[in-house]
């Protein structure tokens, strides 16, 4: 494929703007001292070439997208068009208030249901995604301890299966990790916990049904020994979609979550964001949610800062389009329809772990959560076949693979997140891939090493990318 | 009830069944019964397509559009070109994830170099990331690369934008880094208070371009000035501007940042947006978040991957330079096409028309008895003093549907123009600001 600059002709280009209306007045002072290398290109030329790129690109609408953590589920067209509506893309963040109600309305009829839905009792939508939220949910830890004096406590529990941004995100809130190695069967280890829980324990994060796709039958056990010990509870939401509706993580002793709006409530993902991340709490650390607060006062919506916050950990509000989208997702899902997505997550994640455990062997057998973890240990030792040959070779086959190599703690890894709206028919067919792909792992090895064959391009030389970086295009003077 | 659920409740049944379970109660085994949700969630009944798309439409219905708009601040309502909504809206880039598997994902990579490579010429820096957030948290994300054992104190300017200055603040909170505000003279950064503050522990120091005032400083000296301190120089730019203006890279600015929104989208009521990260080559390896690089295939064609991954979050862990997963991909799409529907001249000619016609509005309010606050160059922003209350100005003015700049306290006015914005739309904006001011 032509970059859009090789597509780029001298003189070439679009009639966008009309003739100035005014006298040309430039301000004083530096001038642009380099050219401006930009594409010049016809309308008709941007129009095809952003349609081979989108020709090349995976997205749900193209088919089947177990990407495990990721809850690549599929979505409803009515979000794209509700966050399209002028009434909300074309309003200013500074307007006067009541020029806004509209989109306060909005954003407190989302805290209100998101809040319902995971047993909490404040939540701020300025976080712009998940690893966001988890930042601005350790601030309000931080600012909880630090409000009661309480400065030792600078230690925060993470288990060894968590998703790197935990810990990621609890350095940059200057916290010390403590990894809490996982018990054989996928939990967090009781005991282990017990001896790192103590005066200096700010909190835990945990991921519930954590990352094998297990929920942590300890849970209520677990949220206790870290409450005796000081420390408060943090939630990633990230895999929600199993629970939502069957369990809330309030009413297992969290105090402080996360949601990805982009996983759970259906925004779509766009090649990597905009997501929402927004960050729940219950009442007594309400005081310190970032960013201006929604209130509903006799005239109408108001928005104000509390006196206690962290701060705004962006600017305005938030990805408000991504918040309308979700809102309207769970508005269409109801009472009814938050457990009925969970409970299907979970039925077409058994189904196909049931339809392939002959084969492939599972890193927790038993009954899953909307995940599970496939562990390739044992094929890659018979047959040279890696997880990551496998993941390839599905290319092959038109579906993408699962998430690889992750969680850290099951070393040839393939995780496997089917989602709800998944058909049968779908599941049926990807259950026969895997099952293909296996028999050739068996029968010819050797081969897989080198797939996938029929994608648009073979496999790409990372080392080198690494090594040499090339991260934008050089222009030769024409 | 809206349901997205394919199977049928038979079909469920059938598949429950034919793994060995009777119901939905058996696969939540797991879940203790004290923690369950008895008798379901309090929500409201499920809504048809419909139903929900006429109870936004009647929220959307509630907030007032301005069909004319003199704001600005940090968030700017430019002109976007059809083709912008229309490619963005293809459902491969919506609807697909992070581009793990580069094999089926060229496409969104491929635009995702193009765009790092429109923003190194927009900054004339060395390396751009896939992006971040905001414009915020790309200046809070900025001043974090900075850091070191030594250095610990970050400089902003009291002239940058105040939702930028809480980002870096908040920042600072978790990090336990120190944000020292470098007070302003006359609308620009008083150089002399720089001088006094930079010192061997400052990591750097973050300037705008143009400032929250519009104002464009004098960055080759503040640049001198931090670098003489051994500090790096953060400058954060506005992308239409920069077509015309010097460039960060010109000032010998080590990182740009920049919010991205001008670049196509949408106000929204404030986000998405896009959070713009350049570098020199130098600072390449502590850029936060996403890279796309180009290398070949096993066949020897080009190709493009997510690169240099060993300063994520997902293998560095609590060590990686930032907590950064999700960015803004789809927003650096959009401005990626805005940038090829522009083109180098429709960019200038936006920039050249933001301008003039700003200095065009700026002299008609300064005869309607609006001086300017600063006798400085500006690029599409200004502060003016009013003779009645910025309140009463305001309020007359959206009676006709216009949207004025944003108060600064009572008596100044921060106005902003872009190409949007007609010759006719500012002499009739005049008139209302003048009987708004009893003349």
């Amino acid at each position: 494929m032509k970059l859009i600059f090789e597509r780029s002709k001298r003189g070439r280009g679009c009639s966008i703007l009309p003739e100035c209306d005014v006298p040309v007045v430039l301000p004083e002072g530096d001038r642009r001292e380099r050219e401006l290398h930009l594409p010049q290109v016809s309308e008709t030329d941007v129009s095809r070439h952003y349609t081979e790129l989108a020709k090349q690109t995976y997205g749900v609408n193209d088919g089947f997208y177990p990407l495990g953590s990721c809850t690549m589920k599929y979505n409803p067209k009515v979000d794209e068009e509700t966050a399209a509506l002028s009434g909300f893309t074309e309003i200013h963040p500074l307007q006067p208030v009541h020029t806004v109600q509209g989109s306060l309305a909005a954003l407190a009829k989302a805290e209100e249901l998101f809040c319902e839905v995971t047993g909490m009792d404040g939540m701020s939508f300025q976080p712009a995604a998940g690893a966001h939220g988890e930042f601005t949910g350790l601030l309000l830890i931080k600012a909880y301890h630090k409000s009661r004096g309480d400065l030792k406590r600078t230690k925060i529990l993470v288990p060894d299966s968590a998703h790197g941004t935990n810990p990621a995100s609890a350095s940059m809130v200057g916290f010390t990790i403590v990894n809490i190695p996982s018990a054989p069967d996928g939990g967090v280890d009781l005991k282990a916990l017990k001896q790192a829980a103590g005066e200096d324990t700010a909190g835990l994060m945990l991921t519930n049904p954590n990352t094998v796709g297990l929920f942590d039958r300890n849970i209520l056990e677990i949220t206790k020994i870290v409450h005796e010990s000081g420390g408060l509870c943090y939630y990633d939401g990230a895999n929600l979609n199993a629970v939502m509706g069957v369990a809330r993580p309030g009413d297992m002793g969290f105090d402080v979550i996360h949601l990805n709006l982009h996983k759970t409530f259906a925004a779509p993902h766009g090649g990597g964001g905009p997501g929402s991340g927004p960050c729940g709490c219950k009442d007594f650390l309400i005081p310190f949610l970032p960013g201006p607060r929604v209130k509903q006062a006799e005239d109408g919506y108001r928005m104000s800062r509390m006196e206690t916050s962290v701060g705004d950990v962006k600017a305005f509000y938030g990805n408000f389009a991504v918040v309308v989208k979700s809102l309207t997702y769970i508005l269409m899902l109801g009472k009814e329809g938050v457990a009925e997505a969970a409970c299907n997550a979970v039925l077409n994640a058994n189904y196909m772990m049931r339809k392939l455990e002959d084969l492939y062997e599972m890193a927790y057998p038993g009954t899953c959560m909307h995940e599970f973890v496939m562990d390739l240990g044992k094929l890659k030792h018979e047959t040279g076949v890696s997880a990551l040959d496998v993941a390839k070779t599905l290319l092959d086959y038109g579906i993408h693979p699962p998430t690889m190599y992750f969680p850290l703690i099951v070393h040839e890894a393939l995780m496997v997140e089917p989602t709800e709206t998944e058909s049968r028919e779908t599941l049926d067919t990807v259950i026969a891939i895997f099952r293909e792909v296996y028999r050739r792992a068996k029968e010819e090895g050797e081969k897989l090493h080198q797939s996938p064959v029929k994608a648009p391009i073979r496999r790409p030389d990372e080392v080198q990318a690494a090594r040499k970086p090339v991260i934008r295009y050089e222009f030769t003077e024409a | 009830m809206g349901r997205f659920v394919v199977s049928t409740p038979e079909e469920q049944q059938e598949m429950l069944k034919s793994i060995g379970f009777q119901s939905f109660e058996e696969l939540f085994a797991d879940v203790p019964e004290a923690v369950r949700v008895k008798d379901g969630l309090k929500l409201p009944e499920g809504l048809s397509e419909m139903e929900a798309f006429d109870y936004l439409s009647s929220l959307a219905g509630k907030n007032q559009v301005f069909p004319h708009v003199f704001r600005g601040a940090g968030a700017y309502r430019h002109y976007i070109p059809a083709a912008v909504k229309r490619i963005t809206g293809k459902e491969e880039f919506i609807t697909s994830y992070t581009p793990y598997q580069a094999e089926i994902s060229q496409g969104l990579l491929q635009s995702i170099f193009e765009y790092q490579t429109m923003m190194c010429e927009l900054t004339g820096m060395d390396a751009a990331n896939a992006s971040v957030y905001d414009g915020a948290t790309a200046a809070a994300e900025a001043a974090a690369m900075c850091i070191d054992r030594k250095r610990r104190n970050i400089l902003v300017s009291a002239t940058t934008n105040p939702e930028v200055i809480r980002v870096i603040q908040t920042y600072c909170f978790g990090s336990g880094n120190q944000l020292i505000l470098v007070p302003e003279k006359d609308g620009e950064t008083d150089p002399e208070a720089l001088k006094n503050l930079l010192n061997a522990e400052t990591a750097c120091f973050y300037v705008q371009q143009p400032n929250f005032y519009g104002i464009l400083e004098d960055y080759e000296a503040l640049g001198e000035l931090t670098h003489g301190c051994g500090a790096k120089f953060l400058m954060g730019f506005n992308p239409i501007a920069a077509a015309i203006l010097k460039t960060p890279a010109g000032y010998g600015a080590d990182i740009a940042v920049g919010e991205g929104q001008p670049l196509g989208l949408s106000l929204n009521f404030g986000g998405p947006y896009l959070g713009i990260m350049t570098a020199t080559a130098a600072m390449m390896r502590k850029l936060p978040g996403r890279i796309v690089g180009q290398t070949v295939d096993a066949a020897g064609n080009r190709a493009f991957v997510l690169t240099l991954q060993a300063r994520e979050q997902h293998i560095r862990r609590e060590k990686a330079s930032s907590n950064v997963c999700s960015n803004q991909a789809l927003c650096a799409l959009t401005a990626g096409v805005y940038l090829s529907v522009m083109g180098p001249d429709g960019l200038i000619q936006a920039a050249e028309q933001c301008t003039s016609k700003a200095h065009y509005l700026q002299e008609a309010l300064a005869g309607a008895g609006l001086p300017l606050a600063f006798e400085k160059p500006y690029f599409h922003e200004f502060v003016t003093g009013t003779p009645a209350p910025a309140q009463i100005i305001l309020e007359r003015l959206e009676r006709e549907g216009y949207l004025g700049g944003l108060p600064l306290g009572e008596s100044k006015i921060l106005w902003c123009v872009t190409e949007r914005n007609t010759r006719k739309e500012m002499d009739e904006l005049v008139s209302l600001v003048k009987e708004a001011c009893g003349k």
